[in-house]
């Protein structure tokens, strides 16, 4: 059942625009056709100078992040027939730098994450095997395994566009999937640093994040997490 | 243009590529470039497990490893590649569990595994857990651990560089051109190793699984600068796409006991493979598939048929086929179990379908998957050039883009995680012993003179051409003529077309005129790598009078080892496609009929 949307897309060419404005296309698309699909479509068919990334297509990599009708989800995760609406409004991704089109500057975002410290920490000589680890400790970082450093949280949280230099849900939740692992042994340290001005107090539970997550990650709460850690210097 | 200087230089930042670059930088001064945020890699999309014997569960061993994959070759993998793989393969998994990666467990705290397309128990014939999974992201986890160690061991990274071309010298290598995204710039890195390990190019096809950054650069490049390609006509189908977007339903979903159903509700692969039925080998259910919708038993006369893991239709059959628990128990599963293995697969039905699977069945079709051929290399990654082996100096290639050849006519399932983790890590260990002997080539006088034509050519052309519309045309005869069942006929057609589409490329349009994140030309650039290939595969395949593996001619359908025990090498000189053949290596086994 083909249908006629108006999609309306945010375009900003630093090599020809003083400013951002929008641009409106009318097409046909099938009530299951992803938003990406759209996007790609008018890309290949209308305008070759629309600029967005994308790459596996269907939620796992993590490049299309965007503001689909004010909110962020991925592009080629959302269906037509999900937005309930024959408008569809195509934004960049809030809180970073726009580049080009819907191409923003992800460098801060990959600092706050590589500024956690996300990677195991285990010096103790390794055994021949693997480690050993229990169904319940496996299962206590599970959730947080699952981020796909998209950023569609980071920047839906009016905590980080108020305050850039705010670690940001991504980087919590990447510290959260270490913290709980039994086989990390760097938890205090960075729990110091999430301890820090720039770090989990600035999380007023708005809970956008959690709304934002394409991987149905419960951000608030494995921020929570982290924040009870701290104040009761309990990992568990 | 701006030039950079290191060792070792690795193209390409998904599992082989962040291997490589471990290993390397661990002795020399290594640089990581990638046209993709390392985390965007399509390893990142692996689902199912990777395969090595460490016997968590039941009795294994590499030897029996070994020959499975020997066998799921139909005998063209090269077989001193292949044991090597497999003897490495369980410090390969140790070794990432210690990096960190998040195994799904046993109930011994071990890390899981699961039964696995064509990975059998050597003395039973019965199929064998061997997959080491997490959960059915395991090649996200995959992708995540080792980018979190390059981190923690501070590799450099070039992310959104996109490499163009291969520079060699007097038959040595010298270095890569690259565009950056962010500026369209040309940049040039001098280096004494480059390791290749740019993926595959299953966007050929229509139906595919494969990522949009999947447009084989690596092998279109090495092609152009006088590198053959290896078994090209080799292309895995992978049986589970999802019904029109071809997105992957893991093999994982028959391990925990789902089945493959026609229109009839009948189970169809106990005809085709009365042994292992749907833990045959990927080509072997693909065809099978294929055979049923032909006859007319696809869904309601469609083009896809049912794969059913609802908890009723698993325990159904799991009694029909003695199916036990390790502890011996009869095998049951419950919904909830389902939705604990494999969450993802849950959730993409739920999301493109509307479809659940503990509930429905999941509407699928075979689907473009893996590329067994690729740039020839031996089982350090060094690439080969020629019929001798031949090495060329300083170049190496590992991943899906290599062709060791590991997986020869069909890759088994797990063995492409783990095909990258071991010669991923080689490939890097030899490219920095390399390096750290040899001295700089002198880059040529005007290193970036042969790209900047191809570009200038894709500004500069007449523009009646649209890209899309090439791809879609290109796509099309592939996917008819180029995939799981062959004819002379067609693949001349699908040949014909192709280079229809190559002359037509010559005057396609771009439109972005810009510098900045330029992506309408990079695009178009990666669809005439596309081209490029899909005419070395077409015309790879005609030339293969047989079936093997994933090859699978109607009228040629017999393996043939008389004559055509041998691999594929392709060379592109001006425009025209030469073949040569090189030996297989065999030492254990000897090639016998394969039945599952």
């Amino acid at each position: 059942m083909t249908m006629q949307i108006k999609l309306k897309v945010f375009r900003y060419n630093p090599e020809k625009d003083k400013k951002a404005h929008h641009d409106t296309y009318t097409l046909e698309a099938e009530p299951t056709d992803r938003v990406l699909d759209l996007l790609e479509f008018v890309k290949g068919q209308i305008d070759g100078t629309l600029s967005f990334r994308r790459s596996c297509a269907h939620g796992v990599c993590g490049s299309d992040a965007m503001r689909i009708n004010g909110l962020n989800r991925l592009a080629c995760k959302v269906l037509v027939r999900d937005l309930h609406s024959r408008k569809i409004v195509i934004e960049p991704i809030l809180g970073l730098r726009v580049i080009k089109d819907l191409i923003v500057d992800m460098e801060p975002f990959f600092d706050n994450y590589r500024a956690i410290m996300p990677y195991l920490v285990n010096d103790e000589p390794a055994p021949k095997r693997e480690r050993e680890q229990s169904n319940a400790q496996r299962e206590r970082f599970d959730d947080t395994t699952k981020c796909i450093l998209c950023a569609a949280c980071t920047t839906s949280c009016p905590s980080y566009w108020a305050n850039e230099a705010y670690l940001g849900p991504a980087a919590i939740v990447n510290a959260h999937r270490f913290i709980f692992d039994s086989r990390d042994r760097a938890g205090a340290e960075r729990l110091k640093i999430l301890n820090e001005s720039w770090g989990v107090y600035r999380c007023h539970t708005i809970f956008n994040c959690t709304i934002a997550c394409p991987r149905e990650i419960e951000v608030t709460q494995a921020i929570g997490e982290v924040k009870k850690a701290l104040a009761t210097g309990k990992i568990d | 243009m701006k030039n950079h200087q290191f060792d070792v230089v690795v193209v390409g930042a998904g599992g082989a590529g962040l291997m490589a670059a471990l290993h390397a930088s661990k002795t020399a001064n290594t640089a990581v470039l990638s046209k993709l945020y390392p985390t965007r890699s399509h390893t990142g999309t692996a689902q199912g497990g990777v395969g090595a014997a460490l016997g968590n569960i039941e009795e294994d061993h590499p030897e029996w490893h070994t020959y499975d994959t020997v066998k799921g070759s139909d005998y063209l993998g090269d077989q001193d590649a292949i044991e090597f793989m497999c003897q490495e393969a369980i410090d390969a998994v140790i070794e990432l569990e210690h990096m960190g990666l998040p195994f799904s467990r046993t109930e011994d705290g071990l890390i899981a595994q699961r039964p696995f397309g064509g990975h059998v128990n050597n003395e039973t014939g019965k199929p064998v857990r061997r997959a080491c999974y997490a959960a059915d992201r395991t090649g996200h986890m995959i992708l995540q651990t080792l980018y979190q160690q390059c981190i923690k061991n501070h590799v450099n990274f070039y992310d959104e560089y996109h490499v163009v071309d291969l520079l060699v010298v007097d038959g040595v290598t010298a270095g890569i051109v690259v565009i950056e995204l962010a500026t369209g710039e040309f940049h040039t890195f001098h280096a004494k190793s480059v390791i290749f390990a740019t993926g595959g190019h299953g966007r050929i096809w229509e139906i595919t699984s494969n990522a949009y950054a999947y447009t084989g650069d690596g092998v279109a490049i090495t092609l152009r600068r006088g590198i053959p390609a290896e078994d090209m006509e080799f292309f895995q189908f992978h049986p589970t796409g999802i019904y029109k977007l071809g997105i992957l339903i893991t093999e994982g979903v028959r391990g925990e006991g789902g089945v493959l159903l026609n229109d009839k509700g009948e189970r169809f692969m106990d005809e085709y493979a009365p042994t292992v039925k749907d833990l045959a080998s990927r080509d072997v259910i693909s065809r099978a598939m294929f055979l049923e919708m032909q006859a007319g038993r696809g869904i309601n006369g469609k083009r896809y048929l049912y794969l059913d893991v609802r908890p009723e239709t698993v325990n159904k059959y799991a009694v029909l086929d003695g199916l036990k628990r390790p502890d011996g128990s009869p095998y049951v599963v419950t919904a909830e179990e389902i939705l604990g293995k494999l969450p993802d697969i849950v959730d993409f039905c739920r999301t493109y379908l509307g479809v659940d699977p503990v509930a429905q069945p999941m509407p699928v079709q075979p689907t473009a998957h893996y590329a067994m051929g690729g740039i020839p290399t031996n089982m350090y990654g060094e690439v080969v050039i020629d019929e001798q082996n031949t090495i060329l100096p300083g170049l190496y290639a590992s991943g899906e883009v290599a062709c060791v050849s590991v997986h020869g006519a069909n890759r088994l399932g797990t063995n492409s995680l783990l095909d990258l983790l071991v010669f991923g890590k080689y490939s890097g260990i030899k490219a920095a012993e390399y390096a750290n002997q040899a001295d700089f080539t002198p880059l040529p006088a005007n290193p970036t003179e042969f790209s900047r034509a191809q570009f200038a050519a894709l500004r500069e052309n007449s523009g009646q051409e649209n890209a899309v519309q090439i791809a879609d045309e290109m796509k099309s005869v592939m996917n008819d003529y180029v995939g799981v069942f062959r004819t002379e006929e067609g693949m001349q057609q699908a040949l014909d077309k192709v280079r229809e589409l190559k002359e037509r490329f010559k005057q396609v349009k771009v439109q972005d005129t810009g510098s900045i994140f330029n992506t309408d030309l990079l695009n178009t650039w990666e669809l005439g790598n596309l081209i490029e290939l899909a005419e070395v595969t077409a015309v790879s395949a005609l030339a293969r009078k047989e079936s093997r593996g994933a090859h699978a001619r109607e009228d040629y359908p017999n393996r043939n080892d008389a004559e055509w025990m041998k691999h594929t090498l392709a060379w592109l000189q001006d425009g025209e496609v030469t073949l040569r053949y090189k030996p297989v290596v065999l030492t254990k086994f000897e090639p016998k009929e394969r039945v599952y």
